[in-house]
């Protein structure tokens, strides 16, 4: 159900983070192969994250609350694309070069002002996506613009940065990392905070992808592009969604977000209300009610209990029905609860966290539910929250509930959520703030010199903006212009329409869509590279090819791997110059039957065409023979 | 916001020099300065103006922004920059009071240097440590579960820049810590040279009554996976509640945060770079395992070795704290030219540790240098450059030349133990019979007479039962 929301009146504004892999040869900080992925191990190692200090001698906020999860990390490792770099048993070696290039064209495309000297930084993640607990980054490009709608979308920076670990797991206080994304290089593009509503985001992103896929240097292909949106409305705060898959899916998680943060800004003034403004306002007791509820027949309370787990109500006083005020469409405050015991007390087993004012049916659930109130007191006017498993995790529980509570009398915290199937987010972390970043020591600054410079403009390919204009003067449908630009075949045509001469109309189409149909009907396409097609063109353009023989020259030279006059002859295209089959055909139609007027004019042609046909078995277009005989016939009339 | 005025930084140009220094006094800013900066594309920066770095060129003012990225601004494209504020990084690590229990053990760290608990610095991008116990338990807050811990800071110097000064002024303070009672003593040093401190302390510091530990960290402590503080948690255990009391290196087993291998300071040496797991015991078995978390017999420890002085209060420990520095150690190759020889005779060298080839050899070239330095009065001693094995010089003709010479055989001593051991023994004596007894008989397993059959492994990896081994054993 979709709640409405007029963003206007709410104050959406939303802001782009978007990573994207780069089609290195290398990793970014070691001489592993990039992109190489794997699903298995050969190896393992069991590390812990303790949070470090920052320059300025703080600890940053997300770093403690991850240290409170007390996670053991595991990290699988296959010697084909880790080295002892990726497990943090070496320091780095030098920044790989090509990545920088790499960023810089895209910041130059992006209109961009170039860092003088690039410094590596540190990102702290505790999480464990990173073996070294930090992230190393550096901004490249600063201050750029990218044309949208009728606006220009501003571009704070762009970054390079080293990918994470992909998660296999996270049960409890274990979690499981597999290394072989690891150290990837990656740019973070960070658009300014200008989009307005839901669809505006979906449509950036995909201007975001289309830039850096323009670039040509790019990775595609599942996880290759990830984007963080950034949300929040009037009054509420920032809040990052993270791993956003598809520009299409940030219609729904940003609309959610949105309505969220006006629902936590009503919450808000309900808790006021009720005079609760801050942490000192909330009374909770804890009770273990383990004995109570192992006659709840319950199978999560069972099995938790089985585990030597304990359940424990949190009772806190005037919470009733708080827990069941609405959040995002279609969830409660509860959720709220359930995503911070997860995350922090690592109290994963669903449901999570259960309201005493709304329990699941099970038999003698009145008797159990009367037994529990009478043990914790609960007034009218309480709540309280039933959270098991180990009992420090419970305790841990009850603190955490603690502080949501506490958070949402300043109504919305900071954080960072995940982006789950359905539209829904769920609670990550806390927003990381910028005391977790300090400088890397172990690597040295990079000069962008004014030749560096210099080189990247040579090698910039166009802007989607610019090529899309060019490609609307030439009447290309718009669609097809986003794909040829998306999938790399606008490098081709450009290529074509320069080299050959040929329409940009007619190279558009046959590249754009003919050459799509002929891969979506399984042939190798994609294969053939700027000069295939030139080669393809150069026929047609000579008027040795038929247009409509095109897409088959092209198919059988990417199956076959033959050049174009090759692929054309084992097609049975023999080439002929329109001089000679001209000439061939005059012979032939003066040959008599042109003279005589007995028949209709059709039946005349169609004679003539299947003699012609005959004769040159194929060796020029059809089409063309046609409007020659025609042309004959109208004259001898 | 600061009412410093510029005037009165005095670091307010901290490794800055040049066209980038002039920028900072024209825009009457400097290190620290909260700035708004603009560029000459009209690029603004806010952020704080970090040292520099005195490696780095002079044309960059470097620029932590506000949001925590780093960024090196060009001066010459700097159009103009205003102080906002002043904010001076006090690089602290938060510190609290140490609880003390009088139920726990008493125990000492001294410092010498290294990265158990650091912070950063700009002018050099080094990590510099940082030390009270007020600091360490700001850092490593399960230290007050394992023992009361007083600290002193002896010396704030790099691992490579360790020497006999640095030997002899920590032995005399180990002697004074163990006259004042402590249950143990946990020695904070670089691991660049951490097995030659544990050689030469085993040496200057005998018949300890406690335990002796050194400890560091392979990947620094600013960062979270650091080894640093299990590697802390674990030498301050080992101080306070092993029975061994010996010189022994606390560090990393496996990679994994695992569990850490007490070495014997005379059989430990340095293996990786970089790896966590770098210190290996050579020729023998570590002593112990200790783990932050107890095995399943409810004990941190798990003795490999039984061959061990053990903890005893009342033992007096011998402190000799003294080093001839005209000692030398010197790695044969085949083309090792004999002048060098004569050169370090002519130096006045007085000890020569050589690490020869196979069971202890060099080639002939060099017998008549060698005959004239020790004519000379030079002791030189055999190693070996394998560092597994024993200097068997009766084995061939080649090595008897050598005896013949009056070259002192070291057996299975490790090249770094011997030079440790001919400097401490050569500061003692130059009779050249007491010379070679000293050296030839062990003071702390420095010589083993037998090398069990597992004193030498070192595992291939990629073969199918060692990968399965290290996967189940050894992560
Ligand atoms: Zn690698």
């Amino acid at each position: 159900m979709m709640h409405r929301l007029d963003y206007a009146e709410a104050g959406l504004i939303s802001g782009l983070e978007v990573h994207q892999q780069l089609l290195t040869k290398h990793k970014l900080f070691c001489r592993c192969p990039a992109g190489l992925y794997t699903e298995t191990h050969d190896g393992e190692v069991l590390r812990h994250m303790r949070p470090t200090l920052s320059e300025l001698g703080v600890y940053d906020g997300t770093a403690l609350m991850e240290f409170k999860t007390r996670k053991e990390i595991v990290y699988l490792l296959n010697r084909a694309n880790v080295c002892t770099y990726e497990m943090d048993d070496t320091p780095p070696f030098l920044v790989n070069p090509e990545a920088i290039d790499i960023a810089m064209e895209l910041c130059l495309m992006m209109n961009m002002d170039l860092i003088d000297e690039v410094h590596i930084a540190r990102k702290q993640y505790l999480d464990g996506s990173i073996p070294t607990g930090f992230q190393r980054t550096a901004i490249v490009g600063v201050n750029g613009w990218m044309p949208f709608r009728d606006r220009r979308l501003t571009v704070t920076h762009v970054s390079i940065e080293e990918d994470s670990c992909r998660e296999v797991s996270d049960k409890g206080h274990r979690i499981i990392w597999r290394t072989d994304r690891l150290g990837m290089p990656l740019t973070e593009t960070v658009t300014g905070p200008d989009l307005r509503s839901p669809e505006e985001v979906r449509e950036a992103i995909l201007l975001c992808g289309l830039v850096a896929r323009s670039t040509g240097r790019v990775r595609i292909g599942l996880g290759a592009s990830r984007q963080d949106v950034n949300v929040s409305v009037r009054g509420g705060s920032r809040v990052e969604i993270k791993g956003v898959p598809k520009a299409g899916y940030a219609v729904k998680l940003v609309h959610g977000e949105a309505v969220r943060q006006v629902n936590l800004l009503r919450f808000r003034e309900e808790l006021h209300r009720r005079g609760w403004r801050g942490a000192e306002d909330i009374r909770l007791q804890v009770s273990d009610v383990s004995d109570i509820c192992a006659e709840a027949d319950l199978g999560f309370l069972r099995r938790a209990l089985q585990a030597g787990g304990r359940v424990c109500a949190v009772k806190v006083e005037g919470a009733a029905g708080l827990a069941q005020m609405p959040t995002q469409p279609d969830t409660t405050f509860l959720d709220e609860l359930a995503g911070r015991i997860r995350v922090i007390a690592c109290l994963d087993e669903a449901p999570i966290v259960l309201s005493l004012a709304q329990l699941p049916e099970f038999p003698q659930k009145h008797r159990i539910a009367e037994r529990l109130r009478k043990r914790v007191r609960l007034g009218e006017q309480d709540d309280a929250f039933l959270v098991f498993g180990p009992e420090e995790d419970c305790r841990t529980a009850a603190e955490e509930i603690r502080l949501r509570f506490a958070d949402a009398t300043q109504g919305v915290p900071q954080e960072t959520r995940q982006a789950l199937a359905g539209g829904y987010t769920t609670f990550e972390r806390i927003l990381p703030g910028p005391d977790r970043m300090y400088p890397d020591t172990d690597s040295p600054p990079t000069k962008i010199t004014e030749a560096r410079m210099a080189e990247a403009r040579a090698r910039m390919r166009p802007a989607p903006w610019a090529r899309l204009e060019r490609y609307r003067s030439w009447r290309v449908p718009e669609e097809t212009g986003h794909y040829l630009i998306r999938r790399g075949g606008a490098e081709i045509l450009d290529a074509v329409v320069e080299r050959t001469g040929v329409d940009g109309l007619v190279a558009a189409i046959e590249i754009g869509q003919r050459a799509r149909a002929l891969k979506r009907a399984g042939l190798p396409i994609q294969r053939l590279g700027v000069e295939a097609w030139v080669q393809v063109f150069d026929l047609f353009t000579d008027g040795l090819l038929p247009r409509e023989c095109l897409g088959t020259v092209a198919a059988r030279m990417a199956a076959d791997g033959l050049d174009a006059a090759e692929a054309a002859r084992a097609e049975g295209i023999a080439l002929v110059p329109r001089e000679r089959w001209s000439a061939e055909l005059q012979a032939l139609t003066m040959e008599g039957y042109l003279g005589e007027r007995v028949d209709t004019p059709e039946k005349r042609l169609r004679f003539l065409a299947g003699k012609a046909m005959a004769q040159l078995k194929g060796r020029a277009p059809a089409a063309e023979v046609a409007r020659y005989l025609k042309d004959r016939l109208e004259a001898t009339r | 916001m600061s009412t410093v005025p510029l005037q009165e930084r005095t670091d307010r140009f901290q490794g800055y020099r040049g066209a980038a220094r002039e920028a900072l006094d024209r825009f009457q800013i400097g290190v620290w300065s909260e700035v708004e900066l603009e560029n000459d594309q009209g690029s603004r920066f806010t952020g704080v103006i970090l040292p520099r770095s005195e490696t780095c060129d002079d044309l960059h003012v470097v620029v932590k922004l506000f949001t925590g990225y780093n960024v090196g601004i060009r001066s010459d494209r700097i159009v103009s920059a205003r102080e906002t504020g002043y904010r001076k990084a006090v690089y602290k690590i938060p510190e609290k009071e140490f609880p003390r229990d009088p139920k726990k053990k008493n125990v000492t760290l001294l410092g010498t240097g290294g990265t158990i608990a650091s912070r950063l610095d700009y002018r050099t991008g080094a990590v510099i440590p940082a030390f009270t116990p007020g600091e360490l338990y700001g850092a490593v807050p399960e230290l007050a579960d394992i023992a009361n811990l007083n600290t002193k800071k002896l010396f704030g110097v790099f691992s490579e820049n360790m020497g006999p000064e640095q030997y002899k002024a920590l032995a005399i303070a180990i002697g004074e810590e163990i006259e004042q009672g402590c249950d143990g003593i946990v020695v904070g040093h670089g691991t660049d040279t951490m097995s030659h401190t544990g050689a030469i302390l085993s040496f200057m510091v005998q018949n300890s009554p406690v335990p002796i530990v050194l400890v560091g960290s392979q990947r620094s402590s600013d960062r979270p996976s650091s080894d640093a503080a299990l590697n802390l948690m674990n030498a301050v255990r080992t101080a306070a509640e092993c029975d061994i009391a010996e010189v022994m290196l606390c560090m990393f087993g496996p990679t994994s945060d695992n569990y850490d291998l007490l070495h014997r300071g005379t059989r430990c040496r340095k293996m990786h770079s970089s790896y966590r797991s770098t210190f290996r015991t050579i020729g023998a078995t570590p002593l112990a395992m200790v783990s932050r978390h107890p095995w399943e017999d409810g004990s941190h420890f798990q003795y490999i070795s039984d061959e061990f002085l053990r903890r005893d209060r009342s033992r007096k420990p011998v402190i000799t704290p003294v080093f001839e520095e005209k000692v030398t150690i010197q790695y044969y190759y085949p083309n090792f030219n004999p002048d060098i020889i004569d050169a370090l005779s002519g130096c006045g060298y007085r000890g020569m540790i050589i690490a020869g080839t196979g069971l202890g050899h060099v080639n002939k070239p060099l017998y008549p240098a060698l005959k004239r330095a020790i004519q000379k009065g030079m002791t030189v001693a055999m190693s070996v450059q394998t560092l597994w094995g024993y200097a068997q010089m009766y084995v061939y003709d080649t090595g008897r030349d050598l005896l013949d010479l009056g070259i002192i055989p070291l057996d299975n001593m490790l090249p770094e133990t011997a030079y440790m051991k001919l400097g401490w023994v050569l500061g003692q004596t130059d009779d050249p019979a007491r010379i070679r007894a000293m050296m030839t008989t062990p003071i702390n397993h420095e010589i083993t007479p037998r090398e069990p059959h597992n004193g030498y492994l070192i595992l291939q990896g990629g073969l199918p039962e060692v990968d399965a081994f290290v996967q189940k054993h050894w992560k």
